[in-house]
């Protein structure tokens, strides 16, 4: 039991690292506050887009949307932190990571918006035109109120999972959670800080995946 | 012995006695008592949450009895003992929803406890599906999906699965209230031919001409009791209880 | 243009590569048929936990699901990598791979699993318990098919997420496509192995997720 606390919970390396790991929370946070908020807002405005059935502006979307699916994360984030400055194009690790996991959610949130979209009857475009609303007002106001509902269950579970995302961020040094603890891991040869980092997780996440839950019955489909 | 006179020594093939079940605070059934003799069909009438499901569940423990006996053929349905599977096995239940299995073929649908519960060999159940699918006029359909069939079709299917395990005494929950009015005949019609080849049934419904038809016996429930039972004259001319009255007065009005 | 052509498309480079890469894809795939299994194993037994009738299994079941759905996945490996040889557990890389991806893989699994076996009708299974059928017959023949076909789409979408999840083997060393593409790129700094890496991920998995969009409208149509 003393040499689990001693390898865990080590008091003096908790106290030593614990600030560093606290600024790796804050990182992680406001990475993931940006990645969610520009994700889903990029994704819903692709699928309205989309709505407007423009053909090959709707085939550049679905090709977008299905490769960033597709896709490994960490592919692409290796891909272009290692890449660009080939290029010339130097980005801070940070940035690249904001950059490609907000592409990723994006292409997600549009494939479910655009579900929620199309789950939408005919007839409520029909009824809504007839009273004179245009395509934009019509999808504005009467549809994506709608198809709301269906989306927000599915679009929350995934934006918790590309969050949780942002620990990639360690492989290229960013200073986030995971990074902070890795690096005080090596210099403390202690498995305290990742016991530490993984606790900061649960204390974020597990509320989230929690509220999940709570809106997948809140919103559960009527009837089943 | 003449097939008659064995007949008179055997026991009833379905009997419940003294049956109790209660929901949270709420009494469902205080205390039923009910004979159902071989070949008898017993019509169940009552209000709605008078306790007719409940009680039909009870006969094949999908709600477990709170006090109580169930025999079926002199076998006891309650107890510790118990093989419940094998005992409904000889129960046959039709559901009002149907509750055919979406995922197979209306074959298939028959078949499944043809060999699982009794184990026989695919083409024995199979012939013996077919058989059961042909008494309710389905087995051009054999191989359609539920999906595929109308509701009477579906009902029709989930009799001939029920009928194919050979039960003992034949369990309807209002088989046809989820039914559209022009399908409920083709239902009454497989009922009534099984009544007329001897099958033993205990049935909940509102359909009243097929009580008056083929009805051996009518029971009125109300509130978790039997209040009143007789001959469908007995019942629909001359009722005793004041509830079957107003039941009765209340169903003709809407009728 | 030139430049973007020769930093990642150099066919040179990705032929030299290809050796490599294409023992790193084994290496995924090995790890795809230990880990998918795996998972839907434990997240099928999950989901039955979930949903028993037991409150202590069911919450249990439930707060285990959750508590390893919070878990980043990579931050689940690098714990049992890096952090358990400090408690005298030394595992390979492969081991920690297929004991971490397991943990949160069956999670995933679990509450799909679940929201299939809610999705069945009640009067499914009271109609094959009618029949004699036993629990386990009816949740075998009845339930499951049901169950798994409702959520279909859902399976199929957290399979492609477990491949792709593959790649954070790399992390842990695991000589997987993506580890073996990043070694040729600090070998000849070039990105070209990695967009090999990534063509042949798009190859494998583009079909899967053109299938489940599919399968997603109709389902809802
Ligand atoms: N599983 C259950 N849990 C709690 N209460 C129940 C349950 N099943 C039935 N009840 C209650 O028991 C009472 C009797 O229900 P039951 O379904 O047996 O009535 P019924 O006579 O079949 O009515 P109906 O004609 O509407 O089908 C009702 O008040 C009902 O709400
Ligand atoms: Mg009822």
């Amino acid at each position: 039991m003393e040499a689990f606390l001693d390898t865990f919970f080590n008091g003096a390396v908790l106290a030593r690292y614990a600030p560093s790991i606290l600024q790796g929370v804050w990182v992680t946070v406001l990475l993931s506050v940006l990645i969610v908020v520009s994700g889903i807002v990029g994704g819903a405005a692709l699928a309205c887009l989309r709505a407007y059935r423009i053909r090959p502006l709707s085939a550049l979307i679905v090709i977008y949307a299905d490769m960033f699916r597709a896709l490994p994360p960490l592919v692409l984030i290796l891909l272009v932190f290692f890449g660009l400055p080939n290029l010339g194009i130097l980005l801070s690790s940070s940035t690249v990571l904001y950059l490609i996991l907000t592409l990723v959610l994006a292409a997600f949130a549009e494939e479910i918006v655009w579900a929620g979209i199309t789950a939408v009857p005919k007839g409520q475009w029909e009824a809504s035109r007839s009273t004179g609303l245009g395509f934009t007002q019509t999808l504005i106001w009467v549809i994506l109120p709608q198809a709301v509902r269906l989306v927000i269950p599915p679009l929350t579970n995934r934006a918790i999972a590309i969050t949780k995302m942002t620990a990639l961020g360690m492989v290229i040094g960013v200073p986030d959670i995971l990074g902070q603890a890795t690096t005080a891991q090596s210099f403390s040869a202690n498995a305290s800080p990742l016991m530490l980092a993984a606790i900061a997780y649960v204390l974020l996440f597990l509320p989230l995946v929690i509220f999940s839950r709570w809106l997948e019955t809140r919103f559960a489909a009527p009837g089943v | 012995m003449t097939q008659a006179a064995q007949e008179a020594v055997a026991p009833p093939t379905l009997v419940v006695r003294g049956l109790r079940k209660s929901f949270g605070s709420e009494e469902v059934l205080q205390g039923i008592d009910l004979t159902v003799a071989r070949r008898e069909l017993v019509f169940v009438l009552g209000p709605s949450g008078s306790g007719k499901s409940t009680m039909l569940r009870c006969c094949n423990r999908l709600e477990e009895p709170d006090a109580g006996e169930i025999t079926l053929e002199g076998d006891p349905v309650t107890g510790p003992k118990v093989d419940v599977n094998q005992l409904r096995r000889r129960m046959g239940m039709v559901f009002q929803a149907f509750n055919l299995y979406p995922h197979l073929s209306a074959l298939s649908n028959v078949t499944l406890a043809l060999r699982k519960v009794r184990g026989l060999p695919r083409p024995e159940a199979e012939a013996m599906g077919l058989t059961a699918l042909d008494r309710v006029g389905l087995k051009a359909k054999a191989a359609s999906y539920p999906a595929h069939l109308s509701g009477g079709q579906q009902q029709r299917v989930a009799i001939a699965r029920a009928l194919a395990l050979e039960p003992s005494v034949m369990l309807f929950d209002e088989p046809t209230s989820a039914l559209d009015p022009e399908l409920v005949g083709d239902v009454l019609a497989v009922m009534q031919d099984m009544k007329a080849q001897g099958m033993t049934m205990l049935v909940v419904s509102h359909e009243m001409k097929f009580a008056r038809d083929a009805a051996d016996r009518v029971i009125f429930m109300d509130a978790g009791r039997i209040v009143e039972q007789g001959t469908p004259e007995q019942i629909f001319e001359t009722p005793h209880h004041e509830r079957t009255q107003t039941f009765l007065a209340r169903f003709s009005g809407r009728g | 243009m030139e430049a973007i052509l020769t930093q990642f498309f150099n066919v040179e480079i990705m032929v030299k590569a290809l050796p490599l890469v294409l023992q790193g894809l084994g290496i995924t795939l090995l790890i795809c048929v230990v880990v998918i299994p795996l998972g839907l194993v434990g997240g099928l037994l999950a989901a039955l936990a979930a949903v028993s009738r037991n409150r202590a299994v069911r919450w249990s079941a439930i707060a285990l699901v959750d508590l390893f759905r919070a878990v980043p996945p990579l931050v689940l490996l690098i714990f049992i990598y890096a952090g358990l040889p400090f408690a005298g557990l030394s595992l390979s890389p492969f081991a920690a791979v297929a004991i971490g991806f397991f943990l949160n893989n069956s999670a995933y699994f679990a509450e799909i699993f679940r929201a299939g076996l809610l999705s069945v009708h009640k009067g499914q299974a009271e109609a094959a318990r009618s029949t004699g059928l036993t629990q386990n017959q009816t949740l075998i023949h009845v339930v499951l098919p049901q169950a798994t076909r409702n959520v279909l789409p859902d399976l199929m979408s957290n399979v492609v997420e477990v491949i792709k999840l593959t790649s954070l083997a790399s992390v842990v060393s695991l000589g997987e496509m993506l580890h073996a593409a990043g070694l040729v790129r600090s070998l000849t700094y070039n990105a070209s192995p990695l967009v090999l890496a990534a063509g042949i991920y798009l190859a494998m998995l583009w079909p899967l997720v053109r299938l489940i969009s599919r399968f997603e409208r109709r389902i809802a149509s």
